[in-house]
C-alpha cells in the first residue's frame, strides 16, 4: 500500500531511517556495536585504498586504483572506488570496502532522489554538506576501525569550475583547490601531485599526472594496485566537466601507462 | 431519529464516476507512443515547471491527466517506493507492473472509501523495455499501463492516450500510427493530432513548441532513460 505520509521530504536517508531502518545497518552503527569488544577476527574485511582528484582547466579528474586488500593479502583486483553521483559530480571512497560501497550507493540514491522529487539538482556544495552528514553517521563503525572516508569532486555549474571536498572521520568537510588524495597510498600520490601539479593544466596533462600519482602510490604502498598489464586491469579515471561525468576509456588509460612506463 | 437511507452500491459507484469524468473531461491530453528508439510522451501543457510527465526511475516514467496536485503526491510516492525497492534489492527489480499495482491499490482504496473524494486523475505508467524480448527471459518489451481513477488498469500496446478527448485522439492514432517512426515523425504525428482536435475546440489553444510538453524514454541513454526535451529541441524536431 502506498504510504503518502512522507510527501514533504526530499531526503531519502530520512525516509530510510523512519521507515526502513534495517537497510541502514552499515552506515548507521548502533550504540551497542560501539561498546562491543573488538577482536581481529570479528573485523576481517576488505580495505579499499588509494583515490584522488585533480582540478584542471575544464573541470576535475577523479581516479582510484582497483585493489582491495585483506590484511597482507590481495582481496579483490577489480574493485570500483569511483562512482558517478549525478551529471556533475562523482564520489571516491577509501576505507572498509563494504561500508564504503554502501555509502557511495546511498549517497548516489539520495542525490538522485532529491533531483527527481524537487525537479532541480542539489547544488554541489549542498551535496558536499550532505556527504559530511553521512560520514558522521558512520562514526560508530569508525571508532571500531571500520573507517569510511570519501573524496568528493564535481563541476560547480554556478561557479564554472571543478571543486574537490575531503572529509575526516567525524564528518569534517574541507575544500581543496588543486588536488587531493586519500587512502593508504594517498600520501604517496599527493607527493607526486605536489611536484607535478600546475594551475590551469589541460585534460591530457591532468590524466598523465593522475596516472603517475597512482603508479607512485602503488610503488610505495603495498595495499595500492598499479596497472596490471597482464590481466588488463587499469585504474579507473573519470572526468567531470560542464558536459557531465565521463569515464576515461580503458584503452586510453592503458595508453597513459604504456607511455609512462616507456619514460621510466 | 432520522430514518437510515439506502443507496445501492451501483449508484454510489456511478455517482463517483460521473463526478470524476466531469473533471477529466476538461483535462488536457497526454499521448504516449512507441517510436524507433523508445517511448515518446507528449502533453498539451503551456507551463514551464509544472509537468504532467515525469521521471520515476531508470526506465519508468509517469504521465497524468487531471488535477496536478493529486498527481504530484502520487509521483513523489512512486519515486520514493521505487528508490527504496531498488536500494533494498537491485535497480532492475523495479518494474512498471509493480508500480502500477501500487498506484492501482491506492486509487482503488480512495475511490471506494465512503468519506473520501475519488482522485480526479488518470495515469499512464510507462516502462522502456527491449525490442523483441524473448519469452520467459525476464526481459520485457515496452509497457504502457493506463490506470483509471478507481484503480482499474489496462495494458496498452504501441500507444495510449489519457484526458478529456482521449477517445477521439485514439481513433485518429488508430488510422495514422505506424511502427518504427523516427522521433521527429512521431512528434509530428502527435502535434498534428492535437491540432486536429483543437480545430474543433472552442478555446483556441494553439499547438506550438511553447504549448506542449515533450519527454522520452530512449534506448540510447545510459542508466537513466528519461529525458525532457527543451523547447529548442522540440522546434527543431517539428521543422525536420
Amino acid at each position: 500500500m502506498l504510504d503518502l505520509s512522507d510527501y514533504g521530504t526530499s531526503d531519502f536517508l530520512q525516509i530510510l531511517k523512519r521507515r526502513h531502518p534495517e537497510l541502514l545497518a552499515t552506515v548507521n552503527a548502533s550504540d551497542g556495536a560501539a561498546n562491543a569488544p573488538v577482536t581481529e577476527a570479528s573485523f576481517r574485511h576488505y580495505e579499499a585504498t588509494t583515490v584522488l582528484a585533480v582540478v584542471y582547466n575544464a573541470g576535475v579528474v577523479m581516479a582510484g586504483d582497483r585493489q582491495a586488500t585483506e590484511g597482507y593479502q590481495v582481496g579483490e583486483r577489480r574493485i570500483q572506488k569511483v562512482y558517478p553521483v549525478d551529471r556533475h559530480s562523482a564520489i571516491a571512497v577509501a576505507g572498509a570496502a563494504g561500508p564504503c560501497i554502501e555509502m557511495a550507493k546511498l549517497f548516489q540514491v539520495e542525490i538522485e532522489f532529491y533531483e527527481k522529487t524537487e525537479g532541480v539538482s542539489l547544488s554541489l556544495e549542498g551535496q558536499a554538506n550532505f556527504l559530511s552528514h553521512l560520514v558522521r553517521s558512520n562514526l560508530g563503525l569508525a571508532l571500531q576501525g571500520l573507517i569510511v572516508l570519501p573524496l568528493f569532486a564535481g563541476y560547480d555549474l554556478k561557479r564554472q569550475r571543478g571543486r574537490i571536498f575531503k572529509y575526516d572521520a567525524i564528518g569534517g568537510r574541507y575544500e581543496e583547490n588543486d588536488y587531493y588524495a586519500i587512502g593508504s597510498g594517498g600520501k604517496d600520490a599527493r607527493t607526486t601531485l605536489k611536484k607535478r601539479y600546475t594551475p590551469e593544466i589541460d585534460r591530457q596533462r591532468a590524466l598523465e599526472i593522475v596516472a603517475e600519482a597512482i603508479w607512485d602510490a602503488a610503488d610505495e604502498d603495498i595495499a595500492t594496485g598499479g596497472p596490471d598489464l597482464i590481466r588488463k586491469i587499469f585504474p579507473t579515471l573519470y572526468t567531470v566537466t560542464e558536459e557531465g561525468v565521463a569515464e576515461v576509456p580503458e584503452t586510453a588509460v592503458e595508453e597513459l601507462y604504456r607511455e609512462l612506463i616507456s619514460r621510466l | 431519529m432520522s430514518t437510515p437511507y439506502y443507496v445501492s452500491p451501483e449508484q454510489i459507484r456511478q455517482d463517483k464516476e460521473d463526478f470524476v469524468s466531469r473533471g477529466i473531461a476538461q483535462a488536457k491530453e497526454v499521448v504516449v507512443l512507441e517510436y524507433r528508439d523508445g517511448l515518446l510522451m507528449v502533453a498539451e501543457n503551456p507551463r514551464k515547471t509544472t509537468f504532467k510527465i515525469s521521471e520515476i526511475y531508470d526506465r519508468i516514467a509517469l504521465a497524468a491527466a487531471g488535477r496536478i496536485a493529486e498527481y504530484e503526491i502520487l509521483r513523489v510516492a512512486g519515486i520514493r517506493e521505487s528508490e527504496v525497492k531498488g536500494f533494498r534489492y537491485y535497480r532492475e527489480d523495479v518494474t512498471a507492473k509493480w508500480l502500477t499495482n501500487l498506484y492501482s491499490q491506492h486509487m482503488g482504496a480512495v475511490a471506494q472509501a465512503w468519506d473520501a473524494k475519488p482522485l480526479e486523475i488518470e495515469l499512464l505508467v510507462c516502462e522502456l523495455g527491449v525490442a523483441d524480448a524473448p519469452v520467459n527471459s525476464g526481459l520485457q518489451n515496452n509497457q504502457i499501463y493506463h490506470i483509471a481513477f478507481d484503480g482499474i488498469y489496462s495494458e496498452e500496446e504501441k500507444y495510449a492516450v489519457i484526458g478529456g478527448r482521449a477517445t477521439t485522439i485514439t481513433e485518429i492514432l488508430e488510422q495514422r500510427y505506424t511502427d518504427g517512426l523516427e522521433m521527429s515523425a512521431a512528434l509530428q504525428l502527435v502535434t498534428e493530432t492535437f491540432r486536429t482536435i483543437e480545430a474543433d475546440a472552442t478555446d483556441d489553444y494553439e499547438i506550438n513548441p511553447q504549448t506542449i510538453e515533450v519527454a522520452c524514454l530512449e534506448q540510447t541513454a545510459e542508466r537513466r532513460k528519461f529525458r525532457r526535451l527543451s523547447t529548442d529541441e522540440v522546434t527543431t524536431l517539428l521543422d525536420f
